[in-house]
């Protein structure tokens, strides 16, 4: 029976046909912009970016005050007083500058961890899924037995014992491997799994039976369709990786002064707490908004990237 | 985790006798559990290797002075030979090994004649009182969120605890203590001309606690929440639901007898996690609120290079955390009977 085209009219469902095909990645996007909290997410930490990059030129030509001028004169003093958008912190420092700065120290860790990550998440889950057996026993006793560990005690106690002094992004070197140390578990055991779910996928017998060699497997199959959850596991490392740094810094293991990390600035400001609350409030928030935006990203890369997490 | 199919029977080899009692379920359970139990010393072995190596692989000996004067040699040779560093290294490991295994884990470098056991004993009660409290403000807050938020969903309620959950996961602890701070003790001394306002520091069997544990119960308490809203709306799809309020059960006891007790079942397996973080926030909320206990003991051995200490708690640290996801794993065998064990 044909049915009445003005009912179908009348039906509100939309009947257009999109005229290109659209691509695996176009589709995610498309569904990433679509989330409103991911692009608020993504709109927050760009516009960090842009600060942390931007802030030392700032200061070169003046339009910043120097974050490391102390003005006696203006000890902790409330936002807007002397100059101060924030207020100065008990050393008469210049808040708003400082924030800045240490901007640098957040997205530098949170960023580069991953990188760190992935190659060892990715060789070490890819090699046990791939292969199994003996190899794979292996692998995963041994993965069991480090996540067993509590990662923010291993942090600190690599950081206890390792550490490097000079310019900030040298003193960031053992920290770095501390957190990534700590983080490539997660990504392995999720290679793992993905891996040994693919390989059992028939377009994967098709390529092995057509006489695909292991390596191009690997490059052309199983790598690029377990790549989606990869890059989700990636973007949660993220804020994962910032808040151990912070933690690091507030113990006043982290980074040391003078370079200001966020961290550093609540314990400093938390020491001046009762003659300057202000001096804590801006850079809590300033992590605090900083890990929300990144998860936020997360959840939206998640929704978008994997069809079947979706809600 | 306890499901894990498609595995060989593990008892295949064992002889008969034995394999009549692990045929049992019973009798498997309690394999299961030896097992488990077992599997505690290569990962505690394993957290004491790698303390252990990190700590010898630092540079300098530990009496090295920040700046200015050293110890003369002598001193030094009877420091090391005080604490036992004179000898090889593998020697000082299986000392250190032997002697954890009766509860010995050496003296503090930091403060002199004070054993590292002696000092873990002193700060147990303030991190266990935190502890305590702190789970028993997780458990049933997390709970009743989940759940009224899964009954609620879609609704504003919904929306509103799930929206506290995302601010409570991504806000680190020691950024909400001191945000607590400002507003409960600061803000509030001034607003109130010092009538009312939470103590930030020190301990106390009174208002002195409030802040540190709901700081230390938010992280775990959001965690809950949002697995036990999952776990609810997943079971609230199930056909027995659907019967249940066919029949005309009373709302009451749909949720009670026929929801709750089956959405329950995964929240279990957050306690593992929720011990995790409860022993990790005690170091920053600790540290945060100057509270007494073990986790600023460990946070002071990490500043000041007190090895042993740091070696003994870590170690602790660990064996709680192992032990606590060992006893969730086998509660978790004992609750949900569908659970196959390998």
């Amino acid at each position: 029976m044909a049915i009445p085209i003005a009912a179908v009219e009348q039906s509100g469902i939309d009947w257009e046909v999109p005229e290109e095909q659209i691509g695996l990645w176009q589709d995610a996007w498309q569904r990433f912009r679509r989330n409103r909290l991911a692009v608020l997410g993504a709109g927050i930490v760009s516009f960090l970016i842009v600060v942390a990059l931007l802030s030392p030129i700032l200061v070169h030509f003046g339009v910043l005050i120097d974050p490391f001028r102390q003005q006696v004169e203006d000890i902790q003093v409330a936002p807007g007083v002397g100059g101060h958008p924030f207020g100065t912190d008990l050393l008469g420092r210049d808040i708003l500058s400082r924030l800045m700065l240490g901007s640098q120290v957040s997205l530098t860790v949170g960023l580069l961890v991953q990188f760190i990550i992935f190659p060892i998440g990715l060789t070490i889950g890819l090699t046990s899924g791939y292969f199994g057996g003996r190899i794979d026993n292996l692998l995963m006793r041994f993965t069991d037995i480090w996540y067993a560990f509590p990662d923010l005690l291993f942090v600190l106690v690599v950081v206890s014992v390792w550490h490097l002094s000079g310019p900030w992004f040298i003193q960031l070197i053992p920290i770095f491997g501390a957190i990534a140390l700590v983080n490539w578990v997660g990504l392995a055991r999720l290679v793992r799994g993905q891996v040994l779910s693919i390989k059992e996928k028939e377009y994967v017998e098709a390529a092995r039976s057509s006489g695909s060699a292991p390596l191009k497997l690997i490059l052309k199959h199983l790598l690029p369709n377990s790549l989606g959850p990869i890059i989700v596991t990636l973007t949660f490392g993220i804020p994962q990786a910032i808040f151990l740094e912070a933690v690091l810094s507030f113990l006043g293991v982290g980074i040391q002064p003078p370079q200001p990390t966020w961290g550093q600035m609540v314990n400093d400001g938390y020491e001046a707490i009762y003659a300057n609350p202000t001096s804590v409030v801006f850079p809590a928030l300033a992590i605090g908004f900083t890990l929300l935006a990144f998860t936020f990203i997360g959840d939206g890369l998640r929704d978008a990237l994997d069809p079947r997490m979706r809600r | 985790m306890a499901v894990i199919a498609g595995r060989p029977r593990r008892d295949a080899l064992l002889p008969r006798r034995l394999a009549a009692i692990t045929d049992s379920r019973l009798g498997s359970l309690g394999v299961y559990v030896v097992r488990r139990i077992l599997w505690m010393i290569p990962i505690v072995f394993f957290v004491i290797v790698i303390t252990f190596v990190l700590m010898h692989s630092a540079s300098g000996s530990p009496w090295d002075k920040e700046g200015g004067r050293q110890l003369s040699q002598v001193v030094v040779d009877n420091l090391n030979k005080k604490y036992g560093l004179d000898k090889p290294i593998y020697v000082q490991f299986l000392l250190y090994v032997w002697n954890a295994v009766h509860f010995d884990f050496g003296l503090s470098y930091q403060y002199e004649g004070k054993s590292v056991t002696t000092l873990i004993a002193e700060g147990a009660p303030y991190t266990m009182t935190l502890g305590v409290l702190a789970f028993s403000l997780i458990v049933p807050v997390g709970i009743t969120l989940g759940v009224i938020a899964a009954l609620r969903q879609n609704t504003r309620v919904d929306y509103a605890t799930m929206g506290f959950a995302t601010f409570g996961a991504s806000f680190p602890n020691f950024v909400i203590g001191s945000l607590m701070v400002v507003v409960f003790s600061v803000f509030a001394y001034k607003a109130t001309g010092g009538n009312f306002f939470l103590p930030a520091s020190g301990f106390g069997l009174d208002d002195h606690l409030i802040m540190p544990v709901v700081t230390l119960a938010l992280l775990p308490t959001v965690f809950t929440a949002r697995l036990t809203r999952a776990s609810t709306l997943e079971t609230i799809r199930q056909d027995y639901i659907r019967t249940a309020w066919a029949k005309g059960l009373p709302e009451r006891l749909v949720v009670i007898r026929h929801i709750l007790k089956n959405s329950l079942i995964p929240v279990v397996t957050t306690l593992g996690p929720t011990f995790a973080f409860l022993v990790t926030g005690s170091v920053i909320v600790e540290t945060v609120f100057s509270v007494p206990g073990i986790g600023r003991a460990f946070v002071t051995a990490v500043t000041s290079r007190d090895y042993p200490m740091i070696l003994g708690t870590t170690i602790l640290f660990s064996v709680v955390i192992a032990a606590a996801n060992l006893i969730v794993d086998i509660l978790y065998v004992f609750i949900d009977p569908r659970v196959r064990l390998t």
